[in-house]
């Protein structure tokens, strides 16, 4: 017999609880995310080169090395510059400092997709830049890239494994010790995988969804 | 991404490397962090290939298979794009045994990660092809030319041209989840960072370092694909939607 039913339904509830970590991460690292995102989408768009050259360099390089040395940099380097976090805080903050690096080209995209129109009227109206961002390009910038915004989420939700690499109990963490401990790791691991497969399968259904209705909007 | 950001990322990442290895010391650690680069590169190389090989073969089911050989494709591509790539790796390394397979490390490594990028990768391949025009298609027909003929001398060549720069995403995406690797007992790059650290406590000169190390295989992965690019388009520049 190679799927234990009976061991399946008793892993599922511990299973269930250490889900709601990794929705945790998942959430507070996307807020993270977006918002660093975006001022790192505005840093790179300033008139400032040194500033605009510094931010291009940083996010390339959090873009193009791996998210678990990032985690582990934070969870151990920054202890010696006398910063400590806990396991969690210091996972989801790596999260959501990789993640920032592709909302922002996403951002970017939306900002630049807006007609040069707008801000020209914007500098006719006399408006500070900071209104015209904030006012005039932003509400229309974002809702066109939320169904992009929406694909890194599920990325992100996908990455959240990482975590137990620094002993987080999240999901695949739970499902490793439940596993060492009962010397069965089939249930569990298949479990997770399960898991994250239906929570994917729902969301880019849903992110579908937002995208069609989106589209109509534009089309209006 | 701009060659100027590209360059400008280099020169810091050199700096920066030339400062850390300066260091007193770095002997305890460089070789280490060596020998695990080159396995970090050899699984990369691996997983790169098997990707390739299994997105062609699955976005060609998935696109001209009969009805149950589709239905396989999209299970795969939906599978290994839903779950996420930790999770295949530990379901190779643990489960598998367990069901009586057993596969070295390095095998499951490769497997999980190739199949993971090939699942993303047939999405490529996929949209590629769609990307011909289908003027193109009509003009093969009007040639009497076999489908699968047709595919191999008209369509996929164009089509490959466009896919290179998703390609050159991916295979840096294989690269950075390279690193997930260390979690099943490979001694690879990330490996040897926590091995060195726990050795040395060289904690800051260590995780710098290994950054900057991924950081240069991506920006040769980066190089290396637009020189593909460049012989693929016979020093063109096609117009591209892209």
């Amino acid at each position: 017999m190679f799927w234990d039913w009976e061991y399946a339904f008793e892993v599922l509830p511990v299973l269930a609880g250490a889900s709601i970590i990794t929705i945790q991460a998942t959430v507070l690292g996307f807020i993270l995310a977006l918002v660093l995102g975006l001022i790192f989408a505005i840093m790179r768009m300033s008139r400032n080169r040194a500033i605009s050259g510094a931010t291009t360099a940083v996010v390339e390089f959090i873009r193009s090395t791996p998210l678990l040395i990032q985690i582990f940099f934070i969870y151990f380097v920054l202890p010696e510059f006398g910063i400590v976090l806990d396991a969690f805080l210091a996972g989801t903050l790596a999260l959501g400092i990789h993640y920032a690096t592709y909302c922002s080209e996403v951002y970017r995209a939306g900002i630049e997709a807006i007609p040069r129109g707008q801000w020209e009227a914007a500098t006719a109206l006399n408006l500070s830049p900071t209104t015209t961002f904030r006012d005039i390009i932003i509400p229309q910038a974002i809702p066109p890239v939320v169904p992009a915004l929406g694909n890194y989420l599920v990325a992100l939700f996908k990455e959240t494994p990482l975590l137990s690499a620094i002993a987080v109990l999240e999901l695949m963490q739970t499902a490793k010790i439940l596993g060492s401990q009962n010397f069965r790791y089939i249930e569990p691991i298949t479990l997770v995988g399960g898991f994250f497969l239906i929570f994917s399968l729902i969301a880019s259904a849903a992110n579908r969804y937002a995208e069609r209705r989106l589209s109509t909007i534009g089309k209006r | 991404m701009p060659l100027k950001s590209i360059v400008v990322t280099a020169i810091i990442a050199f700096a920066a490397g030339l400062v850390f290895a300066s260091f007193a010391g770095y002997e305890l650690f460089i070789p280490g962090l060596l020998e695990g680069t080159w396995i970090t590169i050899k699984i990369t190389l691996g997983g790169a290939l098997l990707a390739v090989v299994a997105a062609f073969i699955a976005a060609l089911a998935k696109m001209y298979g009969p009805a149950p050989i589709r239905w396989l494709a999209t299970c795969y591509i939906e599978v290994f794009r839903g779950t996420s790539a930790l999770v295949q790796l530990f379901w190779l390394f643990f489960v598998l045994p367990q069901l009586g397979v057993t596969l070295s490390p390095m095998m499951s490594a490769i497997l999980a990660l190739g199949l993971n990028i090939g699942a993303y990768g047939a999405e490529v391949v996929r949209g590629g092809i769609n990307g011909v025009s289908r003027d193109q298609w009509e003009a093969t027909i009007a040639l009497n030319m076999s489908r699968p003929l047709a595919l191999r001398r008209i369509i996929l060549p164009q089509a490959f041209i466009a896919m290179i720069p998703p390609w050159g995403n991916l295979f840096i995406e294989l690269l950075k989840s390279t690193s997930l690797v260390s979690l099943i007992t490979i001694s690879d790059l990330t490996f040897r960072a926590q091995q060195m650290n726990q050795a040395t406590f060289r904690t800051l000169e260590i995780f710098t370092l290994v950054l900057l190390i991924y950081l240069g295989i991506s920006l040769l992965i980066t190089f290396g694909m637009r020189a593909l690019e460049r012989i693929a388009t016979g020093g063109i520049v096609r117009g591209r939607a892209s």
